[in-house]
């Protein structure tokens, strides 16, 4: 199947900072992506590029059909097929929690105020937070904040979702309640790429588990591979340290 | 002490130190409040009919302002039409209340309603104002004056300076450098220099720099120039609160799909305003105010009139009344206005970080 999501020699820096040196990267329909590795090896501007968030200098990135070209400006046609989700959940503070999920579809879709307050609903039903439809972000707990964030990129009805590490600024507590709305979000089959140092959500959801470092791809394999025949010497250093708990170095 | 007491003094007591200078104020207050109160109330003198005749009472002499008070509200508006900038001012007043009040927006067909008011109302003002319909005679802008004009030149041009300033703000921060630095050079340009200088400018200079055919109303002029200066203010006062705004804002509002004014619309602006509203009302109340310098292009605002209004043989030599008299309005105005942004402060409070 012709991959949804199409990378070929993407290159990124930032001022003299060489992030991306030149990233290939396809990923099929309904695929679910787990990129993982150390910080700073360019996971997430990696994900930014795909829609256009962080303009890449070079390369090719087409999503779904659509060349994303900053020049001719299609960077928002990308956008409105992809949702994302930020480590920051990144919640308009001065709306609600309903107005969060309704202001893209009412303003960029011109959906009906009342379709897309239905929908988004149903949306918040399915990150199980309904009765906090009327709240602000602020009264809510970062777990939360962080379901919300994804009702609302939800309520776009896009077709590739990205999480930019999504449980990293929160409380370990909360932890759970994300990555269960988001294993809940995989059994839609909808595209997802994810940068997370979440191993059980990787092995759970991901068909491809993805490993960078220096901004390139070490190893791109499936979960039972990854975990048993890491590639690279960095790959089993980073395994164990993230099986000790305490996270990549 | 009760409680109930301490509440309302703190430590205004508590020590023998504190007392003594708290009670020596309480003193020098209640001596100033007394002296006035003698003045202007117990020997002021409501009937009189010349200044001389006042004088004899030794207080404050309100029979002038009962006596010019309509000089001094209107200025030199024909003296039997004055009930038409009467009518306007208080249909505008009633205008800008009906748009203050929250419930006047809460739903599409009542914002409809409230944009179609301003349509009716704007032209029916400019009738009364002006004349020459409906068998009203015409008074040209030249003899407008009073309170009528200190409120349109502050509100038109608040309003127009705020739309101004928007824009200005937003270039102040855009990714293309032109705009960046267009923005920049008007923004020094009406800071630098001095709103009487801009007025003189408009007044004077104004019709030396264009085409002798391509007149333009002087009061439309200083209107202009009074928007330009204070957009140039308003401008620095949005731009800080863009720049309260988190990066994570535009990077949540771009992965929606929105477009530029979308985003600024929905998302950028109305985070940034709430956090200006303070200085942006600042800046509304010292335009109030400074609409008075309209006195050097000889435009008779409520300042003017109040000075024109002491130029009177019979009333010679009365300044204080007059004065008090436009301070108390100017007061009430620019309470209002505080009263009302507390109040926005306070609702639009909810939800923030």
């Amino acid at each position: 199947m012709a991959p949804i999501i199409t990378m070929e020699r993407v290159r990124k820096s930032y001022g003299p900072i060489l992030v991306l040196p030149g990233l290939d990267l396809n990923v099929a329909p309904g695929q679910r992506v787990v990129i993982c590795g150390p910080s700073g090896s360019g996971k997430s501007t990696a994900i930014a590029c795909i829609n256009g968030l962080v303009p890449h200098d070079a390369g090719r990135i087409v999503v779904d059909g659509i060349a994303l070209d900053h020049a001719r400006g299609t960077a928002p046609d990308v956008r409105r097929m992809v949702g994302m989700v930020f480590q920051q959940f990144n919640l308009f503070p001065h709306l609600t929690v309903l107005e969060n999920c309704t202001v893209g579809p009412i303003t960029v879709q011109r959906r009906s105020r009342r379709e897309a307050e239905a929908e988004a609903m149903a949306l918040l039903e399915r990150v199980r937070i309904p009765d906090q439809a009327a709240k602000y972000p602020a009264q809510l707990s970062g777990g939360q904040q962080q379901r919300v964030a994804i009702a609302r990129a939800l309520a776009m009805r896009p077709r590739i979702m990205l999480f930019d590490e999504p449980t990293s600024a929160l409380d370990p507590e909360m932890v759970t309640e994300v990555l269960d709305a988001m294993v809940a979000l995989a059994d839609t089959g909808i595209t997802m790429v994810v940068v997370t140092h979440e191993m059980g959500f990787a092995r759970q959801v991901a068909h491809r588990i993805l490993y960078m470092d220096r901004g390139a791809i070490l190893q791109d394999s499936p979960p039972a591979e990854f975990f048993a025949n890491p590639a690279d010497a960095r790959v089993q250093s980073f395994l164990d340290h993230v099986r000790r708990g305490e996270g990549p170095a | 002490m009760t409680a109930a007491m301490r509440r309302w003094t703190g430590g205004l007591f508590d020590t023998i130190p504190n007392a003594i200078v708290s009670l020596a104020l309480l003193w020098l207050a209640a001596q100033a409040g007394g002296a006035f109160w003698d003045w202007a109330v117990t020997r002021a003198n409501f009937d009189a009919t010349t200044a001389e005749a006042c004088a004899r009472t030794g207080g404050a002499c309100w029979a002038f302002i009962a006596d010019r008070w309509r000089l001094i509200l209107f200025g030199t508006y024909p003296f039997t039409q004055q009930w038409r900038p009467a009518l306007a001012l208080a249909l505008f007043i009633a205008l800008i209340v009906v748009s203050a009040t929250p419930a006047s927006w809460r739903s599409r067909p009542r914002r409809r309603l409230l944009g179609l008011a301003w349509l009716l109302t704007m032209p029916l003002l400019g009738a009364l104002m002006w004349g020459g319909v409906a068998g009203l005679p015409p008074v040209p802008s030249r003899l407008w004056g009073g309170l009528p004009l200190t409120v349109m030149l502050a509100s038109v041009g608040v309003g127009v300076a705020f739309v101004l300033a928007l824009l200005l703000a937003l270039g102040r921060v855009s990714d293309m450098p032109v705009i960046r630095v267009l923005c920049l050079f008007y923004i020094e340009f009406f800071r630098g220099v001095p709103l009487i200088a801009l007025l003189f400018l408009a007044a004077i200079l104004f019709p030396y720099l264009v085409p002798p055919d391509w007149t333009m109303d002087t009061l439309l002029r200083a209107q202009l120039a009074f928007a330009l200066f204070f957009a140039a203010y308003m401008a620095e006062a949005i731009r800080g609160g863009l720049q309260a705004i988190p990066q994570g804002q535009y990077l949540a509002a771009d992965s929606l799909g929105m477009g530029y004014w979308q985003a600024r619309r929905k998302i950028i602006l109305p985070q940034a305003l709430r956090t200006v509203i303070p200085s942006l009302v600042n800046i509304f109340i010292a335009a109030f105010k400074d609409t008075s310098l309209v006195v050097v292009i000889s435009m008779l605002d409520l300042l003017g009139a109040a000075n024109a209004s002491t130029a009177e043989a019979k009333w010679w030599g009365l300044y204080i009344e007059p004065y008090l008299f436009i301070a108390a309005i100017y007061l009430v105005f620019c309470a209002a206005m505080s009263a009302y942004s507390r109040g926005l402060e306070r609702r639009l409070g909810v939800g923030v970080r």
